[in-house]
């Protein structure tokens, strides 16, 4: 199995890279990002023309049938742009509920984008404590309870919840999008009172959310990146003591460090979406969620004072960063997997 | 030549030779053969095929006589790259089958007490006379002297010049006279390295490897092959360094405690993308040539090393040390000693074939385009530099 990009993944890359250059680049992420935060234009025509929205979808649903190492490199491209719309949440999380369930009606409006699904669990949830966050109960065909920090709920037109290993598709329900640390990926309240709730199949909850925390990887890799290159251009061009303030040794060798972390979280998310098991997961979160928040970090610090300011876009990343570090397992919840899924024991 | 082209050529090479035969008859008919390294021209032991290939050969060969990748290291590892791109037809001819076979033991003289992460300021001296070049000067570190029979040598030929244009690479008889290797003592106890004297040491013109003054160009081969053979090696998950260090975790259930614990599971993690992040490197690798990349798996595989080793004697609470005796070794022993040799010598790796501060400095120049320090010594000619 290749940790190299297939020259299929590169034009996907290219095409996604080429529509967010275009039509919103971090300055106009910025600029929305107060008052609504997604760009529903943009999404329709990734969802649409590229065809992002259906790429896991399987083809007898409309979708494109493609394996999550495609879209992987979506999410690098979408974490490097911090891109304002809904894929990570309808086109990955949901919609690979939605495939365990064998939704296919549901599938075909979320494969072309005429719908956009969000998936009510706690984006604070993770495959080793799904329910974290939820109190839900399933009764007489409606479900009660509260779900906290659910991401992508306030764009979405279709509400999934599991519920004890079923699926429902869920009307009625009243999200109340929260003030989020994440400015780009804000998370909502979900509340059910008596909400009619339609059964759509079966639901592996921790397979889905591990599916997604191997993904998650890709993202946050793509944050990194971003991070790193943006870092590289400001100290090659900024001056201070008559040398650009990349000449320094000191700067100089902490973006090596900071490249060779990088580096390693590339291989960590390509190995996640190719290996695709469960210690794959855990190594690329435990990993990867730390070197976006270092990446972010270490880019506030090399870019001085202007990394503090709110018109740099450079904390909509860090934002993202430290938020994306919590969702679907903290680096010490997966470490705390591996010592058995790598057999790795703690004391006796 | 695909897959299954190559497979038949190897099971054509074995119907032709027995590998319970002589084992140096055997390695000599495989050099011949073309499947000593595969990516290597023909007629030079491989077939000039892509890198990847040669994954193919080592399963059809397994179990059959191999060479010894340690002793013949710096050989294979460093001597032939070089050989390859900068010999002529007849070095290459000479040099390389003895060199893959094993009959003939190879070393490196680069640095020396002067000249470390400064290679470029080494001070020994090539003068020629005729058809010869007459050697004098003092190199260190030199691993394995004491068995090579040839070393790549780099020496100044004109102090004359800015430090990088003055210098020439050579093959070095070290059975010439004038070669004095004295071993060195380390840390550890052993002697893994050697104090090389050059003293009046001729070398035949035919012994250069490259132009006269290109020697620079000629080491930069080298090194960057250094850096891959000794960070880019491969393995299963869970093996190398951190394989040892799990081996005695789980031998020792009693010893383990919390805080332990977290870290291993931390540097296991950091093991892990690490033979991720080479076993992408190597697949690149498998299409082109080794670029300054490879000086990333070496910086991390040095960090880790050290950490490892200094967690181990930690958790074993052992205050004991294997054996002091001063002793000449042949290889790093890494897992065949205890774990106070392991973290004593693991120092070295950060050290050795470049330090991780050097190694940083090519990273940010060469990988991330950032510019270098401002200079002093680059438009002085050598002679005049202070020292």
């Amino acid at each position: 199995m290749s940790l190299l990009y297939s020259e299929v993944e590169e034009e996907l890359r290219a095409a996604v890279r080429d529509l967010l250059a275009d039509r919103c680049p971090p300055s106009a992420v910025l600029k929305r990002a107060e008052s609504r935060p997604y760009d529903p234009d943009l999404w329709k025509t990734l969802a649409g023309e590229i065809g992002v929205a259906g790429l896991i979808v399987p083809e007898e649903y409309g979708g494109a049938g493609a394996s999550a190492s495609e879209a992987a490199v979506v999410l690098e491209e979408l974490g490097r742009g911090i891109a304002p719309v809904p894929f990570f949440t309808s086109s990955v999380l949901a919609t690979r509920a939605l495939v365990q369930a064998g939704a296919g009606e549901l599938l075909e409006r979320l494969a072309d984008g005429r719908s956009t699904a969000a998936l009510a669990v706690s984006f604070a949830a993770s495959p080793y404590r799904p329910d974290r966050g939820a109190s839900v109960r399933h009764s007489g065909g409606t479900l009660s309870g509260t779900v906290t920090g659910v991401a992508g709920a306030d764009v979405a037109d279709v509400l999934l919840v599991p519920v004890e290993g079923d699926l429902y598709h869920v009307e009625g329900a009243e999200v109340r999008a929260e003030t989020s640390f994440d400015l780009t990926r804000p998370v909502s309240t979900v509340t059910f009172d008596g909400a009619g709730a339609t059964r759509v199949g079966d639901v592996d909850l921790v397979a889905v959310l591990r599916f997604g925390a191997g993904l998650l990887a890709s993202e946050q890799y793509g944050v990194a990146q971003w991070c790193l290159d943006t870092t590289l251009a400001y100290v090659k061009e900024r001056h201070q003591f008559a040398r650009p303030v990349g000449s320094f040794q000191s700067i100089k060798h902490r973006l090596a460090d900071l490249w060779l972390d990088v580096v390693r979280a590339r291989a960590a998310a390509r190995n996640a979406v190719t290996e695709d098991t469960p210690v794959a997961a855990a190594v690329a979160q435990a990993w990867n969620a730390g070197v976006a928040v270092r990446a972010a970090e270490e880019a506030l610090q090399l870019h001085g004072g202007i990394g503090m300011t709110w018109e740099h876009p450079l904390h909509l990343y860090l934002k993202r960063a430290k938020s994306a570090e919590v969702a679907l397992g903290t680096p010490g919840d997966h470490r705390e997997a591996l010592a058995s899924l790598a057999g790795v024991p703690g004391p006796e | 030549m695909d897959e299954a082209r190559l497979k038949e050529r190897v099971a054509a090479f074995l119907s032709e030779n027995d590998p319970a035969g002589d084992r140096l008859e055997f390695l000599r008919a495989r050099f011949d053969a073309g499947l000593a390294w595969v990516w290597f021209p023909e007629g030079l032991g491989g077939l000039g095929l892509s890198r990847d290939m040669q994954a193919v050969v080592e399963r059809e060969l397994a179990g059959t006589p191999q060479i010894d990748g340690g002793v013949q290291g710096i050989g294979l590892g460093m001597a032939a790259p070089t050989i390859l791109a900068f010999g002529t037809e007849e070095q290459q001819r000479r040099f390389l089958r003895p060199l893959w076979t094993g009959e003939e033991i190879w070393c490196q003289l680069f640095s020396e007490p002067g000249a470390g992460s400064d290679l470029a300021t080494l001070a020994t001296r090539a003068v020629r006379d005729g058809d010869e070049w007459v050697v004098d000067g003092q190199k260190v570190w030199t691993s394995g002297a004491h068995h090579a029979r040839w070393a790549i040598l780099v020496t100044r030929t004109d102090p004359g010049v800015p430090k990088h244009r003055g210098l020439t690479y050579f093959v070095c008889d070290m059975q010439a006279p004038g070669v004095d290797v004295r071993p060195l003592r380390q840390i550890t106890g052993e002697a893994e390295f050697n104090e090389v004297f050059l003293t009046g040491v001729r070398l035949a013109d035919d012994l250069r490897l490259g132009a006269v003054g290109d020697g620079w160009r000629v080491a930069q081969t080298t090194l960057m092959n250094e850096r891959v053979a000794i960070g880019g090696g491969g393995g299963a998950r869970g093996g190398g360094m951190v394989g040892g260090v799990l081996r005695s975790w789980r031998e020792h259930p009693e010893l383990r405690t919390h805080d332990l614990h977290q870290r291993l599971l931390s540097l296991w993690v950091e093991a892990e993308v690490t033979r991720l992040s080479g076993a992408r490197l190597r697949e690149q690798l498998a299409a082109g040539q080794p670029g300054p990349e490879g000086s990333g798996m070496k910086l991390s595989f040095a960090k880790l090393n050290q950490a490892l080793t200094g967690l181990e004697m930690e958790f074993l609470r052992d205050l004991g040390y294997d054996d002091y005796a001063f002793r000449r070794s042949e290889t790093v022993d890494f897992y065949g000693r205890g774990p106070g040799y392991r973290y004593l010598r693991a120092k070295g790796n950060s050290i050795e074939g470049g330090t991780s501060e050097i190694l940083r400095n090519i990273i940010s120049e060469r990988v991330l385009g950032l510019p270098s320090e401002p200079r002093i010594d680059k438009d002085v000619p050598w002679k005049d530099l202070p020292r």
